[in-house]
C-alpha cells in the first residue's frame, strides 16, 4: 500500500524523460555518422598502429574509453609501455 | 495504379507481421486487392498469422527461381476474396532471394493487385533491404521503448538510402506506427510517449495501436486482428491507419487511460 501512494506521488516523473533524453543524444550521434566511417574507431585503430610500430603492446595493457556525449565525444587511449622501450626508440629515431 | 508497402522495424518483435496482416485485411475489408508478402525467409510467420500455414505449397523464392507461377504460389484468404498471401520458404538459405528476382514478382504483383504489403524480418541484412528495396510507402512500426525507437531510426536512415526510390532521387512516403501502446504507462511517464517518440523520428505518425489481448486472441485463431474482432481497440486503430494509407484524413484517436478508481489504484488493481 505505501508502495502504490509512492507512485501516485511520483506519478509525473518516470523514467520516460530519461529515456528520451538518452535516445535524443544517442540518434544525435548515430545520425552524424550514418554515411561516414567511424571517426573515433579509425582513430583507436590508427593510434594503437602507431604506436605498436615502436612499442611492443601488451594488448591486455591497453585500455580504450569512449564516451559520446551530445556536443563532444572524447577517446581516452591508456597504452602501458613496457620500461626499456625509450632506449629502443632512441635507437630508431 | 498499385502501391507497394513494407512493413519494418530494424528491431524484431514489435509487431511488423501482426500490423502486415491486420493493414492487410483493412484495406481488403475497404474494397482494396491486396497481396500480403512474407519476405522473411527460413522464419515465416505471416502464413500463421493469416491462418493460411497448412495451405502453403509454394512460396516466394520458388517464384523468383521461376520453379512455379505466381498464380500457383498465390494463396487466397478464406475470409475475403480479395486478400491474397505469397508466403516466403521456410527451408530456403536466405541468399536465394536475389534483387532482380524480387523486382520481377513486385513488378508483376502491381499488375494484379492494388496494394502489395511487404512484411519485412528484423535485422538490416538482405531480406530487410529486399523487402524496402522497391516500395513506394513504408511503414514503421515502433514500440514506446528505447531500443525498438533506436532501429526504427536506422531503418528510416536506410529507407532514404538504400530503395530504388531513393537511388533514383525520389523521397519514399514514410509513416510511423506505433503499436503497443500503454495510455496510462504514457500518463505516468513509465513508458515513451507519442510526441516523444514523433519528436525523435521526425516522420508523420500513421496510428497509434494500444496494447490489447485482441492480438493475441487474433494470432492464436490465425485471423488478421482488423476481420477477427473489427469493433476491438487495436482493430479500429489498424482500420483507421489504413483509411489514412488510401488518403483519407481519419482523426487520430490517442488510447485513453484505463480508468482506475481511487480504491482500485490504492489497492494496485484496475477497477473493473
Amino acid at each position: 500500500m505505501s508502495m502504490n501512494l509512492l507512485n501516485l506521488l511520483r506519478r509525473r516523473t518516470g523514467s520516460a524523460p530519461v529515456a528520451r533524453e538518452r535516445l535524443q543524444i544517442l540518434l544525435a550521434h548515430e545520425r552524424g555518422l550514418r554515411q561516414k566511417p567511424d571517426l573515433l574507431g579509425l582513430l583507436r585503430e590508427e593510434i594503437l598502429a602507431v604506436v605498436s610500430r615502436h612499442v611492443a603492446l601488451d594488448p591486455d595493457k591497453v585500455i580504450v574509453r569512449m564516451d559520446r556525449g551530445p556536443a563532444v565525444s572524447t577517446l581516452e587511449v591508456d597504452i602501458e609501455i613496457p620500461n626499456g622501450s625509450e632506449a629502443r626508440l632512441a635507437v630508431a629515431s | 495504379m498499385a502501391k507497394v508497402l513494407v512493413v519494418t522495424s530494424g528491431k524484431g518483435g514489435v509487431g511488423k507481421t501482426t500490423s502486415t496482416a491486420a493493414l492487410g485485411g483493412a484495406l481488403a475489408q475497404q474494397g482494396q486487392k491486396v497481396v500480403v508478402v512474407d519476405f522473411d525467409v527460413g522464419l515465416r510467420n505471416l502464413d500463421l498469422i493469416m491462418g493460411a500455414e497448412r495451405r502453403v505449397v509454394f512460396d516466394l523464392i520458388n517464384v523468383t527461381q521461376g520453379v512455379a507461377k505466381l498464380s500457383q504460389a498465390l494463396i487466397r484468404d478464406k475470409r475475403l476474396e480479395n486478400l491474397w498471401l505469397l508466403p516466403a520458404s521456410q527451408t530456403r538459405d536466405k541468399d536465394a532471394l536475389t534483387e532482380d528476382g524480387v523486382r520481377d514478382v513486385i513488378a508483376e504483383l502491381r499488375t494484379k493487385f492494388d496494394w502489395v504489403i511487404c512484411d519485412s524480418p528484423a535485422g538490416i541484412e538482405r531480406g530487410a533491404t529486399l523487402a524496402m528495396r522497391y516500395a513506394d510507402e513504408a511503414v514503421v512500426v515502433t514500440n514506446p521503448e528505447v531500443s525498438s525507437v533506436r532501429d526504427a531510426d536506422r531503418i528510416i536512415g536506410m529507407l532514404d538510402s538504400k530503395t530504388a526510390k531513393a537511388e533514383a532521387g525520389d523521397q519514399i512516403k514514410k509513416h510511423v506506427l506505433i503499436t503497443r501502446y500503454d495510455a496510462g504507462r504514457a500518463a505516468r511517464g513509465e513508458m515513451l510517449n507519442i510526441d516523444d517518440i514523433l519528436e525523435i523520428l521526425a516522420i508523420p505518425l500513421l496510428g497509434i495501436v494500444p496494447e490489447s489481448q485482441d492480438v493475441l486472441k487474433a494470432s492464436n485463431v490465425g485471423c488478421p486482428v482488423t476481420l477477427n474482432n473489427a469493433a476491438s481497440p487495436p482493430a479500429r486503430a489498424y482500420s483507421d491507419a489504413a483509411r489514412r494509407l488510401g488518403g483519407e484524413t481519419v482523426a487520430m484517436v490517442t488510447p485513453s487511460e484505463v480508468r482506475r478508481s481511487l480504491m482500485g489504484r490504492l489497492l494496485g488493481r484496475r477497477a473493473a
